[in-house]
């Protein structure tokens, strides 16, 4: 696609959720009964995102991939990392600069149905972001924006309230109104799943040319591999809060290297009779997102388990020696000359953990 | 004889404006042992098709014609007791949102074994206990987990749960709505795999209703292709999939993503279903089809019978040698999202 300058870089973030937050928790907690549990959503992940690119983010339910997207729109505010925009850490910007922010990233949902507002016309929608960041030229802007939205011809729409249109149509009002900041990047979480496949390609070539007239970046967040492979240049597929494998799109779809991408990717159907899959069942289930267990978060399902330093070490995201795409697993050597085996000598497991007390639990 | 015959089933929905035709005419047969297909949009009328075989129609839901002849019996004509005698023991069903329908308050064995006993009075505790872990183990649960309560398990273990008691009494047709469009990729993976194994063993017929082409060219024999209310192509997978005969096959199958291609090209099928309380006269899929013509507006089309496929199209006996190619190209169908899409709907 276009030049390789990065847009937005994601340093090691975190997001958990505390769990029990009702009165009774935090009356129980004030009478000193223990720490309090958190959900580990998102637990330490790092991407960057170039200009121009569509980036997937990939995985199964609860691996949090939405809670990352919203991270990234500062929906949530991070637990721990940053995200570095402008050469900002946005931990470090002020209030204006967050502003400035929050016009340039904007988000789709997934449910078209409840993300608009259903007492507001498709004008007040669209124009609503526009009047929040004080912009001019209002009645232009939201005609182009969902002209752009292939919404023709606009102003038969100005007027229109969500329950009057269609599914497709409600998900291109959410697109107009994300694009009318003219922002740089948007995330994109399950834009489509919601509707008929007869009307999917529609929406998604609108996606596919916003990245390429205006040059927008968009992060695209789907459980759907076989879409993600039309959708993107470059795919993350993450498994319980943390990225396991990372690279050229076509080059993890065809040749994915951690153990779990190779799973996930062959459990996907193929809509062709004559392709004979091969199925090879995965054991297990997700494993616990509250009580990390140490060592890699796969190891329990893992076919190519190789003992203790599975266990033992969180295998780094990294590039590899033998191939183009970064992977998270210790089965194959480092490029960077990594040794997880170094850090098994001392205290085993204390190798992601670092900060002490708000560390993950270490041994179970 | 084959086990299920539908023929000309008319389902109608009581509304404000009269009757919806949900299913306008839809006759197939399902042979022992097959597994059939429908796919087609949300709204064509495939849920309801699967609702008015099992009888569980919703009470505006009527059947307005035709007959379901299942072994022998037309269904449509059963009394309420004898029909739900054929419930569970005969037909099961899985419903999309089946692992929702578990009772909270009874464990899962407590509820498959009330299913049981219902059906065959006289069942001893043991016997069904030992029910209770057979199909535990055929869907890949822990057989000691049965005493757990609903909310113990997680969405596929709870939907692996309900297929279990779809499962119990071996029903000679599963009727399975969307089984797996709520779990994730390797959950219905898994879960499709079991089912195909358990369908071996006990030789049953499965109907699977569903809008992932994908999944019906995985499991299903014979796929029947629904739009707006009506049969639009019926025939063995690999003709469905290699040369259908229908535009909306045609379009519909090339809107689908292929984790095994790069670079497609996907089309998207403008404009949207007609209203099913006065449907357009002529072939349905007429005002969304780029191919056509002022016949297909006004005159309905007959079925047109070639290699194994019954498709419902004016120039089905055409498409071979001119309008294939052309309805291939997603160009054709951009021209008519051009000409009708994005405006207001009506």
């Amino acid at each position: 696609m276009s030049a390789n300058n990065v847009l937005l870089e994601v340093d090691d973030l975190k997001k958990h959720f505390k769990v029990n937050q009702g009165w009774i928790a935090s009356l129980m907690e004030s009478f000193g009964s223990g720490e309090p549990d958190y959900v580990h959503a998102v637990d330490g992940v790092s991407f960057e995102l170039r200009e121009g690119e569509t980036l997937g983010l990939a995985g199964e339910s609860g691996c949090g991939k939405t809670t990352t997207g919203m991270s990234l729109v500062k929906l949530h505010e991070p637990t721990a990392g940053d995200i570095i925009y402008d050469d900002k850490r946005l931990s470090e910007a002020s209030d204006a600069e967050i502003k400035q922010f929050r016009q340039n990233a904007q988000m789709i949902f997934q449910d078209p149905f409840e993300s608009l507002n259903p007492r507001m016309t498709v004008y007040d929608t669209v124009a609503e972001p526009l009047r929040i960041h004080d912009i001019p030229n209002e009645t232009a802007r939201v005609q182009r924006a969902l002209e752009f939205a292939e919404l023709l011809p606009a102003e038969h729409y100005f007027d229109q309230y969500p329950h009057e249109l269609s599914g497709g149509q409600r998900q291109r009002v959410a697109i107009a109104r994300a694009l009318v900041l003219d922002p740089d990047f948007i995330v994109a979480d399950e834009p489509v799943s919601m509707l008929d496949v007869s009307l999917r390609a529609g929406v998604l070539s609108l996606l596919d040319r916003m990245t390429e007239e205006f040059g927008l970046s968009v992060v695209y967040i789907s459980h759907d591999l076989s879409l993600l492979r039309h959708m993107c240049d470059r795919l993350a597929i993450m498994y319980m809060g943390k990225i396991v494998e990372k690279g050229p799109t076509d080059q993890i779809i065809e040749n994915p290297q951690h153990p779990y991408t190779q799973s996930l990717i062959n459990a996907v159907p193929v809509p062709d009779p004559a392709v004979g899959r091969e199925r090879v069942e995965l054991q297990g289930e997700v494993g616990d997102v509250i009580d990390i267990p140490s060592g890699c978060r796969f190891k329990n399902r893992c076919s190519e388990y190789i003992g203790d330093v599975c266990d033992q070490v969180v295998p780094p995201l990294e590039q590899k020696t033998e191939f183009e795409q970064d992977v998270a697993c210790h089965l194959y050597e480092s490029a960077e000359g990594y040794d997880p085996y170094e850090e098994m000598g001392g205290s085993p497991s204390a190798a992601e953990t670092g900060e002490g007390a708000e560390s993950t639990p270490a041994d179970d | 004889m084959s086990q299920l015959e539908v023929e000309d089933l008319e389902v109608y929905y009581e509304t404000e404006e009269g009757p919806a035709q949900a299913v306008d005419g839809v006759s197939f047969e399902l042979e022992q042992g097959e597994n059939l297909g429908i796919v087609g949009e949300s709204g064509c009328g495939k849920t309801t098709l699967a609702k008015a075989i099992i009888g569980i129609l919703p009470d505006a839901g009527y059947i307005n014609n035709g007959s379901i002849n299942f072994q022998g019996d037309d269904l449509t004509e059963l009394s309420e007791p004898e029909r739900r005698r054929l419930k569970w023991e005969e037909i099961s069903m899985i419903a999309q949102s089946a692992m929702n329908s578990l009772d909270p308050v009874y464990t899962i064995r407590e509820q498959i074994v009330e299913a049981i006993e219902t059906h065959r009075p006289g069942t001893g505790r043991v016997e069904s206990d030992e029910i209770v872990t057979e199909m535990f183990e055929l869907v890949g649960l822990d057989p000691e987990r049965a005493d757990d309560y609903p909310h113990q398990f997680s969405g596929g273990m709870r939907q692996r749960a309900m297929i279990a008691m779809a499962l119990a009494l071996e029903p000679s047709l599963m009727l399975a709505d969307e089984p797996t469009t709520a779990l994730d990729v390797i959950m219905q993976d898994q879960i499709l795999k079991r089912i195909g194994s358990i369908q071996e063993e006990i030789n049953s017929s499965m109907l699977v209703i569903t809008h992932d082409v994908s999944v019906v060219a995985e499991t299903c024999d014979r796929v029947i292709v629904m739009y707006a209310g009506k049969i639009a192509e019926e025939g063995p997978v690999e003709e469905i999939f290699n040369q259908p005969y229908h535009p909306y096959t045609i379009g519909l199958k090339r809107a689908f993503p292929n984790i095994r291609e790069s670079d497609q090209d996907l089309l998207s099928i403008a404009g949207y279903p007609p209203e099913l309380v006065d449907p357009p006269q002529g072939c349905r899929f007429a005002e969304r089809c780029p191919m056509a013509t002022d016949r297909c507006r006004e005159e309905e089309p007959e079925a047109h019978y070639e290699n194994g496929l019954r498709s419902y199209c004016h120039y089905a006996d055409e498409i071979d040698t001119e309008l294939r190619p052309y309805a291939d190209e997603s160009e054709t169908w951009r021209q008519t999202a051009a000409a009708t899409d994005g405006g207001v709907e009506e």
